[in-house]
This record gives C-alpha cells, structure tokens and sequence, in this order.
C-alpha cells in the first residue's frame, strides 16, 4: 500500500472531520482550518512528507460556499509522493485559515502569495505583506470579481503620480484574449468569448468617465 | 591636524571598544547586474556585513494565473515560454504533461522521446547561462563568452525544430506543434559529440580558478534541513547532499528507460552549487545520446488528441464534419474534464508544478504556476545574513533563478 494513502487512512482514523477528497492524480483530503496545523504536522512527522512543495488558493467564484479555500501539497523526499489538503475557508468576507510557517520556514512566502491574489488571511503568520504586487495595493486581483484588463489604480509612489499626473491603467484589450465571465455558473455561458473592450484615441475606453 | 577637526568622543569610544556603530540600510537591485533581472534585496548592513537581507520581488509580475484562467489550454503555450525563459523547451513540456493528466492522454514514444531530447536541451542551455552569469558575478568574465558559443549553437537547433530561438512554444496537449524536421536528430547527436569536450574546457575554467574557489567554497552554505525547509528543489537542493530527482524519483515522459546518474554536493555552497550543475550538463548529454540513438519512429501525437488538434486545413474547407471541429476547437477550445491535477517536472531551476482545477469545459477555473525560482530565493533572508555584502553576489549567482518564473 502506498505510503500517501496509509498517512490519509491514518489522518482520517484520528481526525472525524478529515475527509476524502475527489482528484484526478494525488490522495486528496479536505480539513478542517481549526485542524490543518496539526494534520500537516502529522504528516510531516509520522509519515515522511517532509516538503511543503506547494500552497494555493482557489476562488470558487462570488456567492459560492465556500469561495476560497487553499490547497497544501506535501512530497515526501523519502517515498516520493505527494499528497493533496485542502482547507475550506468559513468566512467568504474574511477568509482565514492557520499558518504554516511555524512548520515550515518555506511556507511565509506561499502564504503572503496567497494572501496578495486572494486576501486571504493565514493567522499566526509571523510577517503577510503583499508579495508580487506593491505595499498599499488595494485589490485582490486573482479573485473571480476582478477583471482581466485591471482596475485603474494610484501608482506606488505618490511623488511619481504628482510630477507625471500618471495612475496603473487598465490594459487596453484591442482584440485582446478570450474573456470567461466571472461567476457565470452555467458552463457554457461561461465559455470565453472573444469581448471587444478595445478602445483608441478616437474610441473612449468602455465605461471610463 | 587642526583641534577643529578632532573628533575626540569618537577616539575616546574606540579607545574603550565602546564604538558606536549605526545599521546602513541598502537597496540592492533591482538593476544590479548581479541580481540577474529584477530582484530588489533591501539589506540591513553593519559595517561589510548583512545582518538583514528582505528579497522585494514582483517587478515582473504580469499575471499569467489570472491570464490563464481566460484561455483555452492549448493558448496558454506560449505564456509558459516566458516563465524559466531560459529553458522554454521544459517549461513547454511540464505544462503539457499536467493537462495531459488531466486530459487522461497518453502520447506516443516518439513524442516522448523528443521532449526528453529538447528538455535536456534545454538544460544545457539554462546551466551554461547559469554558470556563464555565475563566473561574471565573480569576477571570470571568459567562461560566458565560451559558454555562449555554445548557446548559439542550441538556439540554431531549436529554431530548426520550432522556427523560434527563444520562446520556442513547442508542446501541444497531446503532442508536439510538428514532428522533428529531417536530419535534425543527426545534428542533435553531432551536437553532443563536439559539447563535451567544449564543456570539460569551459568547467576547466572555473573548477580549479582560485579567485572562484575563494569567492565559492563555504559561502552560502545551505543544509540539508534547510533545503527541505523551505522547499529547494533542483541543483540547489541537490548542490545540500541531497539525492532527489524527480526524472529518477518519479519518472515522466520515459525517464525511466534512461541511464544517468543524480550528482550531489556535500557540504552546500556554492561551490557546491556548481559542480552539480556542471555534471548535471555531462548527464544531459548521457541522455541526449541514449534518445538519440534509439530514437523511435511512428506518430508524434497521441492518438485521441485529434479531438484537441485543429484538422487539417484542406480538410477544413471541404468537409462538414471538420468545419465544426474546427469552429469548436477555435472558439470554446479543447474540451477537459472536470478534476484537480499537480504535476512537478525537474526542471534546470527545480521543480516546476502545475496545479490545475477544471470544472469541464475550454478554460481551467485555477491555473497555479508553483515556480522553483520563487522557493529557492524564499531562503535568501536566512543565507545572506552574516554574509559579507560582496558575497550576496556569489550566493546570487550560485542560487541561479530567473526572475520571469518567480513573479510569474
């Protein structure tokens, strides 16, 4: 029996709210946020997936419950595999879940990832700034809701924004890529379709004042 | 010296050992040559010394997850060029693999055996920039220069097979963009013959040079715990003693069929480091003769990705059935099912993942892009501290990361 599915059988038989979870490749288990820390230790410990190789959030699309959970994913140097945990965040307005970082060192940089895309907050995490994007940014831009072009935002440096009167403006999209439409359910209305949001000096940017 | 110019509460301190000393603060990058692109290391110094280094990353941020979940699978190809842009050849490869996971897909031998042929490729070409910017940071300018013949001489290859040198897009979900071009496997094989001994001289160069020995040997030592820490993977976890390889370890695209062995450092500097990557060159060309010279024949694409392949053109404007293929193909994309996928390959830099969650359809819903470069410098703040300003830069170059792939 491989290792990954003993440590998933082992997880389940000594935490009732860890269960199977559906997956194409890898032993997937969702947990509960109050018992990530320890299901992760446990892992780490007592069967050998001793590599954080991975932490990400997913958006699950305004109005779904729950919209954001974050997915670990565990390599053990020794056995060679990997294993899938997922945590489902309880509030959609302030997702939270415990910090990995007191596991692993290598998670602080994960987690302040997923915290810039998706806002979500990893409590106990000794330090959750911004990463890819600037201090004082004030969107969350992998989230469902905000669109691809961008939104127009101040620039970083007020002193830039007041000598050159410029802001981050949205990307114009003439002819621009395919467009999914953020939280459309039904799969085919959902299809990305080519959206003229073009505009040029004559045409005024769609919905600009 | 005029009493005016005395400063006698200083000499006083000294006297006593009692200096005061005050912390500099020092932004390194994000243009210094050394920071190989764009990273901004904003350093806390007493005196020479680093006692804070906190990596600023991000200027190259140009969304490619959110980009990725507004296309279909096949368009987002070229986007993956533009991650390790310094091997796109693998980075090609690792994505089609993980939506061929998903996509249940199984390509022929041939196809396999020319993404191991071009990943390896693409190996020796990241390691020689690698080693090339590594000797520059240190002060041996000649090593780039040969190591960049060298280059050339891959990119004249890869724009045969691909028409591009640089972002050569070249995987297809379930195949390749077209089969390998007449006598380019010749010319591949008459590549390696002529590299080695090339590549003996090129590390010739470095491996006993005393300035880079000096500036190399004991500086940025990274343990093995560390390394698994803060989840290292690729030359710099191994460059800690530690054997793993995910082309030995957990076998893709027909590793398994191939002979070479996984070098390791010992003590975890990076002179370490390098002569991992140095090796790790001799082994690529180990494999490269190995695919060459039982090379397969029959089809480069799997069979069911007929489904996922525009049809032929001729086909297009005669025949019914292909016409709608092709408008659904073009419009909606390939269709996939639902799932959740992760797939590393073992990349130059490390282990690059994919993991991809679909709900069905053309687009994937969550497309992450785990980037080796991202963890290997997430171990900076602990390796630069107490190290000397100067040697940031040599633990900069013996890291090897690519900027594009860390910001995504």
């Amino acid at each position: 029996m491989p290792k990954a599915l003993e440590a998933i059988a082992a997880l389940k038989g000594r935490w009732a709210a860890v269960s199977d979870r559906a997956s194409l490749d890898h032993p997937a288990v969702n947990v509960p946020p109050a018992d990530v820390v320890p299901v992760l230790r446990s892992l780490r410990d007592e069967h050998g997936f001793d590599m954080l190789t991975d932490v990400s959030g997913v958006d699950w699309a305004l109005g779904s419950r729950p919209r954001f959970t974050v997915v670990y994913h565990l390599f053990s140097t020794q056995s060679h595999e990997y294993v899938r945990i997922a945590v489902d965040c309880a509030d959609d307005a302030a997702p939270e879940v415990p910090s990995a970082t007191g596991l692993w060192p290598g998670a602080d940089w994960h987690e302040r990832e997923a915290y810039d895309m998706y806002g979500i907050r990893f409590a106990g995490h000794p330090d959750l700034r911004r990463i890819l994007m600037w201090d004082g940014y004030p969107h969350f831009p992998l989230r469902k809701d905000f669109p691809l072009s961008g939104i127009d935002t101040a620039l970083p440096d007020l002193e830039v924004v007041a000598e050159t009167g410029t802001n981050a403006i949205a990307a114009p999209m003439m002819g621009g890529p395919f467009v999914a439409s953020p939280g459309e359910m039904n799969m085919t209305d959902a299809e990305p379709r080519a959206k003229d949001e073009s505009w040029t000096e004559r045409r005024p940017k769609p919905g600009a004042k | 010296m005029p009493a005016e110019y005395a400063f006698p509460d200083s000499a006083a301190k000294a006297a006593t050992g009692e200096f005061e000393t005050e912390k500099m603060s020092l932004s390194m990058g994000p243009s210094h040559p050394s920071t190989h692109g764009v990273l901004r290391l904003q350093l806390e110094l007493d005196g020479e010394v680093v006692t804070k280094a906190d990596p600023v990353i991000g200027y190259l941020h140009r969304g490619d997850e959110k980009i990725a979940e507004n296309m279909t699978y096949n368009q987002f190809v070229p986007y993956t060029d533009r991650l390790d842009y310094l091997a796109p050849l693998a980075n090609n490869m690792a994505y089609a693999i993980a939506v061929e996971k998903l996509a249940k897909l199984e390509v022929p031998p041939r196809c396999m055996a020319t993404r191991v042929i071009t990943a390896e490729m693409a190996r020796i070409s990241a390691h020689l920039l690698g080693l090339g910017a590594f000797g520059i940071d240190v002060g041996a300018w000649s090593v780039f220069m040969y190591s960049f013949t060298e280059r050339e001489k891959l990119y004249k290859l890869f724009e045969e097979l691909t028409g591009a040198r640089f972002t050569t897009s070249y995987s297809r979900i379930g195949g390749s963009a077209c089969d390998v071009p007449e006598g380019w496997i010749g010319r591949v094989d008459a590549f390696c013959d002529q590299f080695l001994p090339l590549l003996e001289e090129i590390l010739n160069l470095l491996t006993r040079n005393r300035i880079f020995v000096d500036r190399t040997v004991g500086v940025g030592v990274i343990t093995k715990e560390d390394a698994i820490a803060y989840g290292l993977t690729g030359p710099n976890l191994r460059g800690s003693g530690i054997a793993l390889d995910l082309r030995k370890d957990k076998p893709y695209s027909g590793y398994e069929q191939y002979d070479f062995d996984v070098p390791i450092g010992t003590k975890g500097d990076g002179y370490d480091r390098y002569l991992v990557r140095g090796e790790e060159m001799r082994q690529s060309v180990r494999i490269i003769k190995q695919a060459v010279a039982k090379f397969p024949s029959g089809a480069w694409y799997a069979e069911d990705a007929k489904r996922i392949f525009a049809p032929p053109k001729d086909k297009v404007l005669t025949s019914m059935e292909e016409l709608i293929q092709n408008f659904m193909i073009v419009t909606e994309g390939p269709q996939m099912p639902a799932g959740e996928v992760y797939f590393e390959a073992e990349n130059p830099k490390g282990a690059l993942g994919f993991y991809i969650v679909s709900k069905g359809g053309g687009v994937p819903w969550r497309l992450k892009i785990r980037a080796p470069s991202f963890c290997n410098l997430s171990i900076l703040p602990k390796v630069c501290v107490g190290a000397m300003v100067s040697d940031v830069v040599s633990i900069l170059g013996s890291l090897d990361f690519v900027m594009g792939e860390c910001d995504r």
